[in-house]
């Protein structure tokens, strides 16, 4: 990643945080100072260096992660917002990303109960629950989405 | 990447496929703080495999499971 394709990305991540979305690629080039397309061409570079995903129907941000561009079974509440995230993992990580308290909200994988996880002080307030990492770290990045 | 109420729900729901691997949510937690702390900071730089191999280890996560690929 060479330093234009970096501030573009921090750019990026800063308007997913200022927007509370994925900000668009006009909505970027016009708070970055460059053109739309030039934009969409960073993200695809940026995209095929793993810093965030895209949709590769619509050239728009599907993860910028731990942040989610589209609704998930992980949402979280934090900074007076209501986010999603790609996973568990990803759940804490805007807790974390954040520097906020939240609470996490989603189901068993298993049983569809609803799971509601406060996190204050960088903890769980359940410390019971588990997480289960199914594919390798190997391969996590042969298939995010699925991952 | 899921939550479950414990891992007799894991294994129900792995319905006798391979597992990978199951770590409490307290583990998780340190993880995703150590992972994604930095990731909306202005200044964030990518971190490189070495330094997220070194934050997995750090938290016990270890083996070949848990070897990020190589950079």
């Amino acid at each position: 990643m060479d330093d234009r394709d970096l501030a573009l990305r921090n750019a990026t991540y800063g308007l997913v945080v200022s927007l509370g979305r994925m900000p668009t690629a006009v909505e970027t080039a016009a708070a970055h100072g460059i053109e739309a397309g030039d934009v969409e061409r960073g993200w695809r570079r940026l995209h095929d260096g793993h810093a965030l995903v895209l949709d590769t129907d619509t050239g728009t941000i599907r993860m910028a992660n731990p942040f989610s561009g589209i609704p998930t079974p992980y949402r979280v509440e934090a900074d007076g917002r209501s986010w999603f995230a790609n996973c568990a993992w990803d759940a804490f990580g805007i807790c974390a990303a954040l520097g906020v308290d939240g609470q996490i909200e989603t189901v068993c994988a298993d049983c569809g109960e609803p799971i509601a996880v406060v996190v204050r002080d960088r903890r769980p307030g359940d410390e019971s629950l588990v997480f289960h990492c199914l594919v390798p770290a190997a391969h996590w990045w042969d298939d995010i989405v699925f991952t | 990447m899921n939550l479950f109420r414990s891992e007799e729900h894991v294994t129900r729901w792995l319905r006798g496929s391979e597992p990978g691997a199951t770590i409490p949510i307290t583990t998780l937690c340190d993880l995703a703080y150590a992972w994604w702390a930095d990731r909306v900071s202005p200044s964030w730089r990518p971190h490189t495999r070495d330094e997220n191999q070194a934050i997995l280890e750090r938290l016990g996560l270890s083996g070949a499971f848990w070897a990020l690929p190589p950079g």
